[in-house]
């Protein structure tokens, strides 16, 4: 029991620290939520403004979008705390490291997953979604923006001492993060066809389980190799 | 059987044993090559409904098969790699990786060559072929992060962690592909599956799975001696075998 509550406090800790900085900067945090709204725009100037067409690829638009909103904000996730020695003392402080990338990982979706989510059913009625689909696609994007939260730490731990790793993080995470692309774009995919988007939310749900359990491992281990090669 | 283990995985002693054996296994993939493609082009019968197009199979799935297979040995030897931290092992999955990517890209364009008489087009998004290449972008990514971090140890230790991460993946990459396939197609594609094939065909068919088999341990014993004297390339055993003109 002493062991959990001390376990939560250094989460707890880790993740208010993470989000004063971020507060303190907070414009650049929401430059991914600019990037997200502003390339579901370009759809419609790019395709043309007819309803039904723009209905009909909204779901995929949207997902892409976010997914790449999502992929731009991991760039240079771990960099600062990197230059500045922070990553060398989570290594060295003796609590388990993985939990440390957690609360890193939890305030990073906080700060950009949880706006895009937020924005989403606007860009849905931009996109002459059907108000039926908004919701399923709130929820889609809310767990699926934190699957590829985690998956991407691990993409962002492994390019730490890469220069200019945003290309790389790229190549290392779009693969990965195929499965959340397809489940989410099919679950508003489905609601928009009236069926159930049941299915494609429970998977989308037992992959947050799934790398909520694995990814830290992973994020932990990259983070090493990172610390240890010293530049 | 740790002394095995570390006369096993010392380097001079591979060195050795791979000089001695890749040459046969070597000639035994090309005779195989040879009896299979003899066999699959000649012997086998036409396929009453395609034809002789479908000889192609005789390739593809062979190199469809090894680009799995490698990335599983990949994995595998990654994970030895971060466990025991044998450097023989990484050895092993950084040879295999382009090796790997070659039998991945063969698999896509001998599948596009058959679809387009059998489907109609050169590229149809069909489960199958669309997670053969995400596993192409899968091993692209590994050797992009190889070539990317400076330190050898850390690219090293990076790019197994990587291989880990992809090869947990790739099931769910496949089921998803596949039940997205199913949703947005129906199913007319019709396709010559595996268990259906005549004994005649499949024997052939075998017999290439083999010859690809060994051409990868080929392949992959003449790829590992250049990385191992690469990395041993300051070692006595290396310098030694240079002056003996032993390569």
């Amino acid at each position: 029991m002493k062991a959990n509550t001390e376990l939560f406090r250094v989460f707890s800790t880790v993740l208010r620290r993470e989000m004063r900085v971020s507060f303190a900067s907070w414009g650049e945090g929401l430059n991914p939520l600019l990037f997200f709204v502003m390339v579901v725009t370009l759809f419609p100037l790019g395709v043309g403004p007819e309803a039904k067409q723009l209905a009909a690829i909204a779901p995929g638009v949207i997902w892409v979008c976010a997914l790449l909103a999502m992929l731009m904000s991991l760039d240079g996730l771990f960099a600062s705390d990197h230059r500045d020695g922070t990553l060398e003392q989570w290594v060295l402080s003796g609590q388990p490291l993985s939990l440390i990338a957690l609360a890193k990982v939890c305030s990073h979706w906080l700060r950009t997953g949880l706006p895009l989510v937020l924005m989403s059913p606007l860009l849905g009625v931009l996109m002459n979604l059907p108000a039926a689909t908004l919701s399923t696609l709130a929820i889609s994007l809310l767990l699926g923006t934190f699957i590829l939260s985690l998956v991407g730490a691990i993409g962002a731990a492994l390019t730490l001492t890469v220069k200019q790793g945003g290309v790389l993080l790229a190549l290392l995470v779009l693969p990965l993060s195929v499965p959340v692309l397809i489940f989410g774009a099919g679950a508003v995919q489905a609601v928009a066809e009236q069926r159930s988007a049941l299915g494609q939310l429970s998977l989308l749900a037992a992959g947050v389980m799934a790398a909520l359990a694995l990814a830290p491992i992973g994020i932990a281990a990259a983070l090493r190799v990172g610390v240890a090669s010293g530049d | 059987m740790f002394k095995w283990i570390h006369k096993f995985g010392s380097p001079p002693f591979v060195y050795g044993v791979s000089k001695a054996i890749s040459p046969w296994i070597g000639v035994a993939s090309l005779i195989l090559f040879a009896w299979g493609l003899y066999m699959g082009l000649v012997k086998a019968p036409p396929d009453y409904e395609q034809g002789e197009v479908y000889r192609i199979i005789y390739v593809h799935v062979p190199a469809a098969w090894m680009s799995m297979f490698v990335y599983v040995v990949m994995a595998i030897s990654s994970a030895i790699f971060i466990i025991w931290r044998l450097k023989l092992a990484d050895v092993v999955a950084e040879s295999s990786a382009l090796i790997g990517a070659s039998f991945t890209f063969l698999a896509l364009v001998t599948g596009s060559i058959w679809g387009r008489p059998t489907w109609g087009t050169w590229w149809e998004w069909d489960a199958r072929l669309t997670s053969e290449l995400v596993l192409l972008f899968l091993y692209l990514g590994y050797m992009a992060l190889r070539a990317a971090i400076e330190h050898p140890q850390s690219a090293a230790r990076a790019a197994a962690i990587l291989a880990i991460v992809g090869v947990i993946n790739i099931p769910i990459i496949h089921f998803s592909v596949e039940w997205w396939n199913s949703l947005h197609q129906p199913a007319t594609i019709t396709r010559a599956d595996g268990p259906k094939m005549h004994i005649s065909m499949l024997i052939p068919l075998f017999i290439m799975l083999g010859a690809f088999q060994l051409y990868y341990f080929h392949h992959l014993l003449v790829k590992m001696r250049a990385g191992m004297l690469m990395r041993d390339r300051r070692a006595r055993w290396v310098s030694e075998r240079v002056e003996g003109g032993r390569l």
